[in-house]
């Protein structure tokens, strides 16, 4: 089993080292992101009359973000990268297991996240003279959740990729950008529309997000909303992993891994 | 015991039977070739042996044991390789062996991959993209990645269609050596009915997603009083067809 998740991971390891296009992903976006936001922060702060920095509010929040999208993105996007070279049917063919695959993708999202996030720290560091680290481990706790949502939204476009086929690409590229309004990265939820805020309880982040703030903002600790973030997360996780599952044996029935492969 | 028992294999897509009922095995070290016209059957029946597809009905037996229940068990001692099918073409033919030999197990899987390197003639491929090599050169790159497990049932589709006569038949050789030291019983597809006639204790015929007939080649020559394999076939590719439109 180690064997099977290790070769899936070096393959997008091998994948990385050939292609410099790919780092592109992971050293330009996010930190032209970061550097906007940056700069946006520094207007704000001149035009606040009060005595208030948004740099750790503003900045934290893209990192935090950015953090989560290369998780889930890692997932799904490394999916495509199978999709893209017809290797799909190669893979299954083989005696690997859906969910050893989606482990070895998982595996990968990891080394991801934490390449882009070191990254940014070390820009905001050198730009801004702000750190994540002087929150100590009270942010600890929400990152872990930050991934357990990343992994899970990253199967679901996965599942939705394998069963729509690779015209569904969008999915993987579109997933966060539809979560983001509910997932009150910049905001508190109780801006939202009392209908949104409702939507907005069930989704993790939100709740993460909050949790992140409280640290940033009072360097308070919300437990309610770090419970239930990982309450939903759990939930939805296995749900994920089900719904991989079934899309995997729906795509088996009906012939449709032919889509991904040459055979 | 046989290596591979297919029975009473069926594959439905709606009313559409592309593998209707069709049962058949290969003993331990034998060659049997899968053949028939386009749209026979015979790539969906792969797709099945490989559980890359369910069936809608029948049992797979391999090695005696049926697939259904220990697919990744069976597929551990199983390979393939199929002309259409490369391996990503991003990827150094070493990288994409290692890939595959941990995908299927293999104890040491460098030592294997070097080897498989060496047996069919890569060495000087090894650290080149698949993606940049000639058709031939990436068949040779996909039989190296079907024999990295020393597979028990090898299921080779056109393993030789992109290969010039010389190379197909240097490749038949080496396939032959490789499955006789590994063990290895073959279900070959082929349109080329020489290597059929050369390589193959047996072949079943399918058409319409049923077997037609089976028997070695001279029984089938000789059955349907042909010249060759390749006029045989042109006979029983024909026969439903006519049969069809004389009704």
């Amino acid at each position: 089993m180690r064997n099977r998740i290790y070769a899936i991971f070096l393959r997008q390891l091998y994948l990385y080292r050939h292609s410099v296009h790919r780092f592109v992903v992971l050293f330009f976006w996010p930190p032209m992101e970061l550097i906007l936001w940056g700069l946006i922060t520094v207007y704000l702060n001149r035009l606040s009359m009060a005595n208030f920095n948004f740099i750790p509010l503003f900045l934290g929040a893209v990192i935090f973000w950015n953090f989560y999208i290369r998780i889930e993105q890692s997932i799904s996007v490394s999916f495509l990268e199978d999709v893209w070279t017809r290797n799909v049917g190669n893979v299954f063919a083989s005696p690997i297991r859906p969910v050893e695959f989606i482990f070895g993708l998982m595996l990968f999202s990891v080394v991801q996240a934490f390449l882009s996030f070191a990254i940014l720290l070390i820009l905001a560091q050198l730009f801004w003279n702000f750190s994540v680290f002087q929150f100590g481990w009270l942010l600890a706790p929400f990152f872990l959740n930050l991934f357990l949502f990343g992994w899970t939204l990253g199967i679901i476009a996965t599942a939705i990729l394998l069963r729509l086929g690779p015209s569904a690409e969008m999915v993987a590229w579109a997933m966060p950008a539809v979560i983001q309004p509910f997932a009150a990265v910049f905001y508190p939820v109780a801006v939202l529309p009392m209908f949104l805020q409702r939507v907005a309880w069930f989704v993790p982040l939100s709740h993460i997000f909050e949790g992140l703030r409280a640290v940033v903002l009072f360097q308070g600790f919300n437990a309610p909303s770090l419970f239930l973030a990982f309450g939903l997360n759990v939930l939805y996780f296995i749900i994920a992993i089900l719904i991989f599952h079934l899309a995997f044996r729906s795509v088996r029935k009906k012939g449709l891994l032919q889509r991904y492969s040459e055979y | 015991m046989q290596a591979l028992q297919v029975q009473n294999l069926t594959k439905h897509y709606g009313s559409v039977k592309a593998v209707d009922g069709v049962s058949f095995s290969v003993g331990a070290g034998e060659v049997v070739g899968l053949l028939g016209p386009n749209g026979a059957g015979k790539t969906t029946t792969i797709q099945m042996l490989l559980g890359l597809l369910e069936p809608s009905g029948g049992e797979i037996l391999v090695m005696g044991k049926s697939f259904s229940r220990n697919r990744r068990e069976i597929l551990q001692e199983m390979n393939f390789s199929a002309t259409y099918a490369s391996l990503p073409g991003n990827l150094t033919v070493k990288e994409n062996l290692n890939i595959f030999a941990r995908l299927y197990g293999v104890i040491e899987p460098w030592t294997r991959v070097l080897e498989v390197i060496k047996i069919f003639d890569l060495e000087k491929f090894a650290k080149v993209r698949v993606g940049r090599l000639s058709s031939g050169e990436q068949s040779r790159v996909n039989l190296a990645k079907a024999f990295l497990n020393r597979p028990k049932v090898l299921l080779l589709d056109e393993p030789t269609a992109s290969l010039d006569p010389d190379a197909a038949e240097r490749m038949r050789s080496i396939i032959k050596k490789q499955a006789k030291e590994a063990g290895s019983s073959i279900l070959w597809t082929s349109h080329n009915m020489f290597e059929v006639e050369t390589v193959c204790d047996k072949i079943i015929f399918l058409s319409r997603g049923r077997i037609l007939d089976s028997g070695t080649p001279l029984e089938l020559v000789k059955k349907y009083g042909r010249k060759n394999l390749e006029e045989t076939f042109i006979a029983l590719a024909r026969e439903p067809l006519e049969n069809r439109h004389e009704k």
